[in-house]
């Protein structure tokens, strides 16, 4: 690594705005730029979840026919997860990690770049679809052998395949950028257990993306190889073999889970505290229960598969039930956190309480569904697709906001005005739920997902589809005062200084937004919480002559 | 504020590099991903292979025979990792031009090994879409191939620096972790090798 030293005064070359943020290999920018890339991509894939609740709203088949609305569940799965939640999260890792631990930048700060430009393409790419006879319509799943040149004969199934793969490229090389700087670059003293909670669960989100995404990469090759040059992979008629594409697809596809929810319940554990005025409750606990998830995520796929009465049923029941200890821990972490803290309800925190209440819906109806006995009656209708909304959404998405909400003042020295956020919070909160929730009847009376027509006849279906659809539009409506703060307050924001929040992490400790170099200067680091050392210092002084472990 | 207090560090010291060099971390990272490739393309093989256990081998007929070109590519592909391995001695000796001699004969087996490939595939009489088999037994060398291909292209690199005198015995992390991405590939064909050719 190269050793000079950077004072303020050294200055890149002069370059144009525009060709500047085009070629940058600063983390900073590039976090800039995934997350604007993210939300853009979440609009259109919320725009495609409006198209799909305005069908459903009422019986009867309206302005789409059942390709289009198999076309639009799809696209609205992929884009939402691969090209909204992981690079939204990815993205907000890009920003964060390198100043909560210190570092200048990435590891490989070009490469860095490569992995964000290939999103958008990637994305294009599996947009392009719309363009060439139909985007893909298997489902974010793409289930062989329907995605099989047979059945699925244009080339938007050709071209998800490719938008995924380079997606998929992008985060690998990610993961690598994340892990070889989390292990090469944190200053000196940040010891891997005085490391902050976000960087932990972003280190270990980049090792299930480096280890689980390849092989969805061979998937997708081999479904390419099915499609365009005589392969029998997958199609049971030429003797390849369906139920292998569903363990290739959910051996990735279930730490994907992990890959979504585990961030999220990084930048929670970052935001509680701070609003709590306390320690995170048990950190070397929270720090245990990442690893553990991210370790038997990797042996719970196949509860994906129990309707193929292929799976060893007993085996995958367990160990997804298992599963639930450790994120059971982490729940306990944060309500110990909030017990007694002199709680801030500030918008970051709102969205994070509301992450940790939404999660645990979604949790406990994941443990329903690990039962393979009820998950036979609940296999492919709406109460699956109730659980991923209230872990995709009510997770991960309330966390993006909260990390939203938290960090705009470290990345423009400018603070989101509070009113529009509280307005922002609860107008989502709300739709959300009524959104999503009714979706757990559906599910039990018998609701079979991805079908864009039900039984005209049964008005307890068409109350509570109606209500969804007015949720989901609610939905939409939340995000209006978001985007006016957003605007507003990049306009008119007042400056709060570098640390508005009192934050405890690094990145609070430079200035706002940080310089090119991120660190002029470093304060000592003994704890997870550096930054809140320092400003007790004259406490920590205290303990270290009582020899306790402040000491240097 | 935190960030005007004098008790912050001024961070001129230079970090140091303690163990291994940061390119060497993300090339061994980078090869770990590329382990669950080939994992789950062997998955699929393995899969493919059990479902038909009764009739598994090449369609109409044909043979997969070892004996003798894909041993001698075999060979050839083992002798390049010898060969890799003897350049790092010299560049850690600080021995350019031998440096350059190994890269450049590790470069000439690598290529022979991919024509010999691609006679093989012409001699073999079945192609990727005559069944399971044939799918399987060109998706698993075929990305073999790409990926001795991707090494070759690396090699050139090398040779093209090492040709300009670019590396020394303290600065040549390019060439281990090249040389370790060779190795990893050439692991890769041992295994496809007694996979495809003797496993019964």
């Amino acid at each position: 690594m190269a050793t000079t030293t950077l004072t303020p005064e050294a200055r890149a070359y002069n370059r144009s705005w525009v060709l500047d943020w085009l070629t940058t290999v600063d983390h900073k920018k590039i976090g800039i730029m995934y997350i604007v890339n993210s939300f853009l991509f979440f609009f259109l894939a919320g725009i495609l979840a409006l198209v799909i609740r305005t069908e459903l709203a009422v019986p009867g088949l309206q302005f789409l026919d059942d390709a289009t609305y198999n076309e639009t569940f799809t696209m609205h799965g992929t884009i939402m997860i691969f090209l909204f939640v992981v690079p939204m999260l990815a993205g907000f890792g890009n920003y964060i990690v390198p100043l909560e631990i210190g570092a200048p930048d990435m590891a490989f700060p070009r490469i860095n770049a490569l992995s964000f430009w290939f999103l958008p393409l990637g994305g294009l790419m599996i947009l392009s679809g719309y363009l060439f006879g139909g985007a893909a319509a298997e489902g974010w799943t793409g289930y062989a052998p329907l995605s099989e040149a047979k059945y699925a004969a244009g080339a938007g199934t050709d071209l998800w395949i490719i938008g995924l793969v380079m997606v998929g490229t992008a985060s690998i090389l990610g993961s690598v950028n994340f892990i070889a700087t989390i292990f090469k670059m944190r200053a000196p003293g940040m010891t891997l257990l005085r490391m902050p909670i976000f960087a932990w669960t972003i280190l270990v989100t980049a090792t299930l993306i480096l280890l689980a995404t390849p092989v969805l990469t061979a998937g997708l090759i081999a479904l390419f190889i099915d499609r365009n040059y005589g392969g029998s992979f997958f199609d049971p008629a030429a003797g390849g073999d369906p139920i292998l594409w569903q363990h290739i697809f959910w051996f990735f596809g279930h730490p994907e889970v992990y890959i979504v929810i585990l961030p999220a319940m990084g930048i929670a554990s970052e935001i509680i505290p701070v609003f709590s005025r306390k320690p995170l409750f048990g950190y070397r606990a929270f720090v245990f229960a990442t690893i553990t998830i991210g370790l038997l995520s990797f042996s719970v796929w196949a509860h994906h598969m129990f309707a193929s009465g292929q799976v060893f049923l007993p085996f995958f029941t367990f160990m997804s039930a298992l599963i639930g200890v450790p994120t059971g821990v982490k729940v306990f972490n944060w309500l110990a956190t909030m017990w007694r803290g002199s709680i801030i309800l500030a918008t970051p925190m709102l969205f994070a309480i509301g992450f940790v209440a939404m999660f645990v819906i979604g949790g406990i109806s994941g443990v329903i569904l690990a039962s393979a006995a009820v998950d036979f009656h609940l296999h492919d209708t709406y109460f699956v697709v109730a659980h991923l909304h209230y872990v995709f959404f009510g997770g991960s998405v309330f966390g993006i906001f909260a990390a939203t909400y938290f960090w705009f003042p470290k990345m423009t020295g400018k603070r989101l005005n509070e009113k529009l956020g509280k307005l922002h919070f609860w107008i989502h909160f709300v739709g959300f739920n009524l959104a999503f929730f009714p979706m757990h009847s559906l599910g039990i009376t018998g609701m079979p997902r991805r079908i864009a027509d039900y039984d005209p006849t049964n008005t307890g279906w068409i109350i509570l589809n109606s209500l969804e659809t007015v949720g989901a539009f609610l939905i939409a409506i939340s995000v209006l005062p978001f985007l006016v703060n957003v605007v507003a307050t990049l306009i008119n924001g007042e400056k709060v200084g570098d640390d508005p929040w009192e934050g405890n992490t690094l990145e609070w400790a430079t200035s706002s937004p940080p310089p090119s170099y991120n660190f002029e200067k470093l304060p000592p680091i003994h704890s997870e919480r550096p930054v809140f050392d320092l400003r007790h210092r004259h406490d920590a002084e205290r303990l270290a002559a009582q020899g306790a472990e402040a000491s240097h | 504020m935190a960030a005007e207090t004098p008790t912050m560090q001024v961070v001129a010291e230079p970090r140091r590099e303690a163990g291994m060099p940061t390119p060497m971390v993300g090339m061994l990272l980078f090869i770990a991903s590329e382990v669950m490739f080939f994992g789950g393309l062997f998955a699929a093989y393995f899969n493919s292979r059990a479902d038909h256990a009764a009739e598994w081998g090449p369609p109409g007929g044909h043979e997969l025979e070892a004996w003798p070109l894909a041993t001698i590519l075999t060979i050839i592909l083992v002798t390049s990792s010898f060969t890799i391995q003897f350049g790092i001695n010299a560049i850690r000796r600080g021995d350019q031009r031998k440096l350059r001699m190994w890269v450049g004969l590790t470069l000439l087996l690598g290529v022979v090994f991919l024509l010999g490939q691609l006679y093989d595939y012409s001699t073999l009489g079945f192609g990727i879409g005559d069944g399971i088999f044939g799918t399987t037994f060109y998706t698993l060398t075929g990305f073999h191939g790409a990926h001795v291909f991707g090494g070759a292209v690396g090699m050139t690199i090398l040779f093209a620096r090492a040709s300009q005198g670019q590396f020394s015995a303290k600065n040549h992390v390019a060439v281990e972790a090249i040389s370790i991405y060779w190795h990893f590939v050439d692991v890769v064909w041992i295994a496809l090798y007694f996979t495809l050719y003797w496993l019964k």
